[in-house]
């Protein structure tokens, strides 16, 4: 061992490319970020390769049977299983792709700022923060969509507003484990302000946590999202939805089984793909997610 | 240790309130209020002042509000909008129902946690930790309307073994809900213990790990003795906790679940008054669920206060 080595701190890029290594390497990331990549591909490019428009109604071929013409089949208004599937999951990924950083920035951000601020504030706020948890979420939601409609305009807040809300308390934890040490005590003794410490000694540090609680917090919300969908107070018909057509679909199960199974394969498949990426991502940056709770 | 359940109490005390003031606030948001639904067209003009009159409605929202909370803390959870009958008595049926679906989904669900948690940290990384552990995430993951419809689809529609929508009315005598209620106490068992035995198998694996399971072992205790007094019982009492989430965020959970299965509980009933916009409705079940969440977690961080000596006297050594 040379003691007198200075370490060399490798660049981002370099860094990055470690972790997806260690992410591709692992057999659940290897799989789980096929499927999210494979999604994404997919809701690019789903208008122009699908067969049929999803609008399009066959009057004569209602709930059909899989067949050279429609591969899976027909739903209630004789439109095209496979194109509706295909499309199914291009408004859930917008809207939560659009959420998920959202929400993970905000949370962060605030959680990170009372993490270190501490005091009577900061524990006023984990009150607050601990009433909103309580709630069940579909609660919280339906009021906010109940009130102000159901389009895109209105979830994107909406789910960004609530799911960052957990985020503040891991930000919060994250940063209380970095506040102790050593080199944020001596940025605090050079007279630096919160910003900068924030900004060069807590986000770096705290940055993994939160990347792994967004992948996270993707799966949650997809899940929430579709689930709105499903209950009716997600996106409008005749947009092509997973929840929704699994929704519609329920009702003929028995005459055709693959107008619910289809956008189930579909839904599933995306959410287990971002389940998997971010268990692989958490071990590939140590961090233990285990003892997270289900909120 | 008494300082500290006072402060636990206090805290869950806090948090139930604050709790109801953005239930409380949350309401207020919504357009319209309980006159605009119960008249529905004809909302306006004289009716609909007089309708606000009788229902006091015209109040200053601060006066609703304590008046609404001393009536909550006295068990008067105020009148439905829509039926005009008191609250308390339409809730009564839809929250035993929904409790004996949860209780059926906890005493399934935390035993088979529990065991399935263990198994797969004693043997970490071998077959039967691979398939537990894989199970694990697609139950956990897979949004509950869709194993829901799978099981649906599956038992009822297919194989004819158990009904898959509940017909039986809200106020029938327990009995008469089984089997209706099998398959929607399987889908929340199904989550319930994935969560959980995920939790009980990274404790124990940390246990397994820790210095004084290493100890254990070089000073010739036998595994399985070891397992048993030595890791077991420091690896499951963090599980309290989460068994304690899980069951919190399980009386949230099943509105889906219910909606599902059109089982008559408190999740539906909220579903509907949310639709309907009988807000006194909406308020009170917001009110129920969040204070058995709060009760849940609170006896659980007792529960491990009292079960774990090294809490217990935290305070001694702390000075």
């Amino acid at each position: 061992m040379t003691p007198s080595t200075t370490f060399q701190r490798p660049s981002h890029i370099a860094r990055l490319g470690t972790v997806f290594v260690d992410i591709i390497v692992r057999p659940s990331g290897a799989i789980g970020l096929t499927l999210v990549i494979a999604h994404l591909v997919l809701a690019l490019i789903a208008p122009f390769v699908v067969p049929y428009d999803f609008t399009e109604m066959n009057a004569t071929l209602v709930m059909a049977p899989p067949s050279s013409l429609h591969w899976l089949g027909t739903d209630h208004l004789g439109r095209d299983t496979l194109t509706r599937t295909l499309m199914g999951g291009r408004e859930a990924i917008l809207v939560t792709g659009i959420a998920t950083p959202l929400a993970v920035m905000w949370g962060g951000l605030v959680g990170i700022f009372f993490g270190l601020a501490g005091g009577k504030l900061d524990e006023v706020l984990m009150r607050i923060v601990d009433a909103f948890l309580s709630l069940p979420w579909i609660l919280k939601m339906l009021v906010l969509i109940v009130t102000f409609g159901t389009g895109i305009e209105v979830l994107i807040p909406t789910l960004a507003f609530f799911y960052g809300i957990p985020v503040i308390r891991i930000a919060r934890a994250a940063t209380h484990d970095v506040v102790a040490r050593d080199f944020v005590q001596a940025a605090r003794a050079r007279g630096h302000s919160k910003m900068t410490i924030i900004r060069q000694e807590l986000l770096p540090n705290v940055r993994d946590a939160l990347l792994v609680e967004g992948a996270m917090r993707w799966s949650w919300m997809l899940l929430a999202f579709s689930s709105l969908s499903f209950l009716g107070f997600g996106v409008s018909p005749p947009t092509p939805d997973w929840g929704l057509m699994i929704a519609d679909a329920r009702g003929f199960m028995s005459f055709s089984p693959l107008g619910v199974l289809a956008p189930m394969v579909g839904l599933s498949s995306l959410i287990i793909g971002i389940n998997l990426t971010a268990d692989a991502l958490a071990k590939a940056l140590g961090i233990d997610r285990a003892q997270k709770a289900p909120v | 240790m008494l300082a500290m359940l006072f402060r636990r109490l206090g805290l869950g005390a806090i948090t139930v309130w604050l709790v109801s003031v953005i239930i409380f606030l949350g309401v207020e948001m919504l357009p319209g209020d309980a006159c605009t639904a119960f008249l529905e067209r004809e909302a306006k003009g004289k009716l609909l002042e007089n309708c606000r009159e009788d229902l006091g409605l015209n109040r200053p929202a601060l006066m609703r509000y304590t008046e609404w909370a001393k009536g909550a803390v006295q068990g008067d959870l105020g009148v439905s909008a829509k039926g005009q009958k008191p609250i308390s008595e339409l809730v009564g049926y839809r929250l035993r129902n929904t409790l004996l679906l949860a209780s059926g989904a906890i005493l399934a669900g935390i035993p088979l946690a529990l065991f399935l948690g263990v198994v797969s940290a004693l043997w970490r990384d071998r077959p039967v930790d691979i398939v537990v552990s894989t199970l694990a995430i697609f139950a956990m993951t897979i949004p509950e309307f869709v194993s829901a419809t799978l099981l649906i689809l599956v038992f009822s529609v297919w194989l004819g073994w158990v009904p898959g929508i509940v017909l039986t009315p809200a106020n029938a005598p327990l009995v008469e809900f089984f089997p209706e209620v099998l398959l929607p106490i399987t889908v929340l068992t199904l989550v319930m213990t994935a969560h959980i035995l995920r939790t009980v198998r990274s404790s124990v694996i940390e246990a397994l790990a820790s210095d004084y399971a290493q100890m254990a072992r070089l000073k010739g205790v036998p595994y399985w003795q070891m397992v048993f007094r030595h890791v077991l019982p420091n690896a499951l009492l963090p599980a309290i906790n989460v068994i304690a989430l899980t069951i919190a965020w399980l009386l949230g959970g099943v509105v889906v679940i219910e909606t599902v299965f059109n089982y008559p509980g408190l999740g539906r009933m909220m579903i509907d008054s949310i639709s309907d916009r009988d807000l006194p409705v909406t308020q009170a079940i917001a009110l129920i669920i969040a204070t058995v969440y709060v009760g849940v977690n609170l006896a659980a961080d007792i529960l491990t206060l009292l079960a774990n000596p090294r809490l217990r006297t935290m305070h001694i050594r702390k000075g």
